[in-house]
């Protein structure tokens, strides 16, 4: 089947859906690719790498008129009357806001994948773009902090004087809000973060940021995703972000509840408390903002000097990154849905992640999919049906005492009746049993397969037995005696011989 | 003072070498010295003995002697020389059976001598005989079947004889009423019937049981053929064959239990059965979908990595890869990066098995650590390479209560920020449990053969610059 990759037509777009690298593998997959010359140009991406990957360069027309349409933007709805009937549409289409442009592909009968309805379950993580990309954004607003904002990040001490580390509030600890702690902490800065959920603060702390937890109890997300929070919750958290925006210098904010306008985080009262040359980045300015204030893809400063950026492009900002990853993702998908790799879809609607992103099939919309249960909370453990395995509970001390008390007492009892003779063996016997685990308990674990040999080597010892036998004037007697003392010579020399072999080889470094 | 007492005085000088021998091998540093003690001892033991054969003895034993142990010495020599390092467990397994056998011989002489009447018999010989050989044929065949196993002439899957445990115990309780008839009557026949029924039970003792529990078996019949030594040595009244016997046979009985607590079995549940039996429900689990990853992205992985910790196991071995991976850590190391060895005690098929593998390809000692030393340092790991490892490295064992291999000791691989997997595809391992390890978001897999692939990533990493 033949897969377009069209220019992307939101002003302002410079990622492309396919690069060379993923071209590659497409093909590997089966598929042919068209790529519509020059879209991969604001990515760097020429239409000659795209050759020599092994796409075709087509017209607009071309990648349009596919079997399958690879974008990194929904299509408008003008847009659709370009796709052939049958053919399947590739891209973030936000179904939930969309209904209008499903009815139309609906209509005519194009399928759709969208790829931000990727449900949020382990297995479905190679193709989920809102994580590779929000990834990104989050990297690229505190790159966009750090422009805007007119002083270092790490603190100082130099001779011209101190320069204390910038402070840093993330709130929302997703994805985007992971990577803005990880680029914010590895530039110096001091890093807190919010977010409703406490299970992230070991995410926040590992990437070197503060968790604030806000001490309300809060429902578990059971989506992944986190939800509207209470009055309570809100009210509290409406607090703390006062506290910190008095304190800190730069916000990023990347509250998103799906399907919903941004939550409202800081209020214009929180900014004006900001000191002068503060900034903040408002990732959730598409959706309204978490920010009072912010206006959405521009850079604002507020009369007190802060400055709040609203760029909703921020992935675009990367774009042969944002290009390269968002490229994986749907190879991921397409390796999923060709499970024979001969270039045709093969959709399962049984499987969840397939079920999930498909939106629009046969002519129907699909959307909203059945609810998913996912890994991302803790799944309350059905009962299991095997038996757990009892702990091996240690012996108590009197149990140890008693256990010891009948070894001993038996061992008395059979040597008391034995004659002196035996009794004179089971001395030296027991005695060299444990002197025996007393000296192999300290044997270096890396000398485990030495000490084997050596005690292959000695334990040839009973040549000693055999060789004494020998004197004994039996032609069968001295027959079986010689067998048995060439086995244990086998047994000395070679026991010896390879244990040196193996302690010449250990060496330090 | 005669020619007798020299001797005694040479065996307990002996004995005591042979424990300096065994205490030397406690650290690198003092393990030749003990291998020198080792030889000292067996050196004087054996000219105290063969003075006595020639005093004592036909000018047909001497001949008989120094033949046999100049054919032993040339056999013994050669096979140590020529031995793959690999193939260790079974020339070990192999040697056990030489003893065992030779214990063996040792009874049937004492039988034949008693009977002969050279000398005075009675039921503490005859009891002594019978214990003698029934503990060295166990300790022939059983070394036998391992040999074979170990070598793969022999397919590793357990034999699964139906009431396998009432056959083991079986044979016990025949030897017991065997034993007791013949300390009545010591008759020949029943000396043939307890040398069956012993080269029976030892094959089909270590015949039950599956490839991964080698390790155990092995250290279980070095643990025999030094109670056989020491069986030898109440026949012949020998003190020397006494203490040496109980110095192998405890060692060989702790490295078992060392063996057993790693994998956290019992021994008698080694002994009794294989793994893999009882898989329960958490088989069924759908642990989602692997990655893959290529040699090139491993390379490029290990280059920008500051630690890398690689968990080695029986596929390295099988594999031949213990070269090339050696090469991996001496470039690696040359960039500076800190590259160190967990191994985890039942890794292979031999205790220290990985380790003598990896000094056989010149890697340094000091940076091949114990699944202990290096569990905790796992988290701070950038790259973790499992090669030729599975159940060692099942988070299920530590995470999953259901698990067939719950509770077991393993490497915390899935703690490190990455982890790529080598094996040649998604079977499962020894315990025949499925490895959530593989499913992890930080793991990755890279199939094929452990050798070819880390010489692609050798060679991949020659052409990233420094």
């Amino acid at each position: 089947m033949l897969i377009g990759v069209t220019r992307e037509t939101k002003p302002g777009e410079t990622r492309v859906a396919a690069t060379p690298a993923t071209v590659k593998q497409l093909t590997g997959l089966g598929y042919d690719v068209v790529i519509e010359g020059g879209a991969g140009e604001a990515s760097s991406f020429k239409d000659e790498a795209y050759a020599e990957a092994g796409a075709r360069i087509g017209t607009a027309a071309d990648a349009w008129g596919a079997d399958l349409v690879f974008r990194i933007n929904a299509p408008s709805v003008g847009e659709v009357e370009l796709l052939k009937s049958g053919a399947t549409l590739v891209a973030p289409l936000a179904p939930a806001q969309n209904g209008e442009l499903l009815d139309a592909l609906a209509a005519r009968k194009v399928d759709a994948f969208a790829m931000d309805a990727v449900p949020r379950i382990s297995r479905a993580q190679s193709m989920d773009i809102l994580s590779s990309q929000a990834n990104i954004a989050g990297y690229r607003a505190v790159v966009e902090a750090a422009h805007h904002f007119g002083r270092f990040f790490t603190g100082q001490v130099t001779a011209a004087g101190k320069v204390p580390p910038a402070k840093v509030l993330v709130a929302g600890a997703g994805v985007a809000g992971l990577a803005a702690i990880g680029a914010a902490s590895s530039l110096g800065a001091i890093v807190r973060a919010t977010d409703p959920r406490p299970e992230v603060a070991d995410q926040v702390k590992s990437l070197g940021g503060e968790y604030l937890k806000v001490e309300v109890e809060v429902e578990k997300s059971t989506d992944g995703y986190a939800k509207a929070t209470s009055e309570a919750y809100d009210q509290r958290a409406a607090e703390i972000y006062s506290e910190q925006a008095e304190d800190v210098d730069i916000i990023v904010t990347t509250a998103l509840i799906p399907g919903r306008p941004a939550p409202k985080l800081i209020t214009a009262a929180d900014v004006a408390r900001m000191k002068s040359g503060s900034v903040i980045v408002d990732m959730a300015a598409a959706m309204g903002g978490n920010v009072e204030g912010t206006v959405k893809d521009e850079v604002v400063t507020t009369p007190n000097g802060v400055t709040i950026i609203g760029y909703t492009d921020l992935p675009a900002r990367l774009p042969a990154q944002s290009s390269q990853l968002y490229g994986t993702n749907l190879v991921n998908l397409m390796k999923l849905v060709t499970p024979e790799k001969d270039g045709v879809l093969a959709l399962d609607l049984e499987d969840q992640v397939q079920r999930g992103l498909t939106v629009v099939h046969d002519g129907g919309v699909l959307w909203p999919p059945p609810p998913v249960q996912v890994s991302a909370a803790p799944a309350v453990a059905a009962p299991a049906e095997v038996a757990v395995k009892e702990e091996k509970k240690p012996l108590s001390a009197s149990a140890k005492l008693a256990l010891v008390g009948t070894g001993a007492l038996a061992l008395f009892l059979l040597n008391a009746v034995a004659p002196a003779e035996i009794t004179r063996h089971f001395t030296v016997l027991t005695l060299s049993v444990v002197i025996g685990f007393y000296v192999i308990g300290h044997v270096h674990h890396a000398l485990h397969t030495p000490l084997m040999s050596v005690t292959n080597a000695i334990s040839g010892i009973v040549v000693v037995g055999a060789l004494l036998q020998l004197t004994v004037a039996d032609n069968v007697v001295l027959v079986l005696a010689g067998v048995a003392t060439l086995l244990a010579s086998i047994n000395i020399f070679g026991g010896f011989a390879v244990t040196r072999r193996m302690l010449s080889m250990f060496r330090k470094a | 003072m005669d020619i007798f007492s020299i001797a005694g005085a040479a065996y307990l000088v002996a004995a005591l070498l042979f424990i300096l021998s065994l205490a030397g091998l406690s650290k690198h540093e003092t393990a030749s010295q003990g291998w020198l003690y080792g030889v000292a001892g067996m050196a004087l033991a054996l000219v105290a003995t063969v003075i006595q054969v020639i005093d004592g003895g036909t000018t047909t034993a001497v001949i008989v002697l120094v033949a046999a142990v100049a054919v032993g010495a040339v056999i013994g020599l050669w096979r140590a020389k020529v031995v793959e390092m690999t193939g260790m467990p079974e020339l070990i397994a192999l040697l056990h059976s030489f003893v065992g056998l030779a214990a063996v011989l040792i009874g049937w002489n004492g039988h034949l001598e008693a009977a002969a009447g050279h000398i005075h018999g009675g039921a503490i010989h005859s009891a002594e005989v019978f214990i003698g050989v029934f503990i060295g044929a166990v300790t022939f065949t059983g070394s036998i079947v391992a040999f074979l196993k170990l070598s793969a002439r022999m397919k590793s899957a357990p034999l699964m004889l139906p009431g396998k445990n009432v056959i083991n115990i079986g044979a016990l309780v025949v030897f017991v009423i065997l034993t007791v008839v013949y300390v009545i009557d010591p008759t020949l026949p029943l000396l043939i019937a307890v040398t069956v029924v012993a080269l029976a039970l030892g094959w089909h003792l270590v015949a039950s049981i599956g490839g991964g529990d080698m390790p155990v078996v092995v250290s279980m019949l070095n643990s025999y053929s030094g109670w056989a030594a020491a069986a030898s040595g109440f026949l012949l009244g020998n003190d020397l064959l006494i203490v040496t016997g109980a110095l192998v046979g405890s060692s060989g009985a702790y490295l078992s239990y060392i063996m057993c607590k790693a994998m956290n079995r019992s021994f008698i549940s080694v002994i009794a059965g294989g793994f893999g039996i009882e898989a329960g429900p958490s088989g069924d689990v759908d642990y989602g979908e692997h990655r893959e990853i290529n040699a090139e992205d491993t390379a490029e992985l290990l280059a920008g990595a500051s630690s890398v910790v690689i968990t080695p196991g029986y596929g390295m071995a099988v594999a031949q890869a213990q070269y090339p991976v050696a090469e991996l850590t001496r470039i690696l190391r040359d960039k500076g990066v800190d590259v160190r060895f967990g191994i985890h005690p039942v890794a292979g098929r031999l205790p220290g098995h990985m380790n003598v593998l990896l000094a056989e390809a010149k890697v340094p000692y000091d940076i091949v650590l114990e699944m202990d030393e290096v569990n905790d340092d796992l988290a701070e790991t950038d790259v973790v390479l499992v090669i030729g490892a599975n159940d060692t490295v099942n988070p299920a064992a530590a995470e999953d209560p259901t698990s067939p291999i719950a509770g077991m000791p393993v490497l915390r691989v899935w703690e490190a920020k990455n982890v790529v997997v080598f094996k040649r595809s998604m079977a499962a391992g020894y315990a025949g449990v499925q490895n959530p390890l593989f499913f992890r978001e930080n793991s990755q897999m890279l199939f094929g053969d452990a050798k070819a692939k880390v010489d692609e990533i050798v060679s991949a990493l020659a052409r990233v610059p420094a």
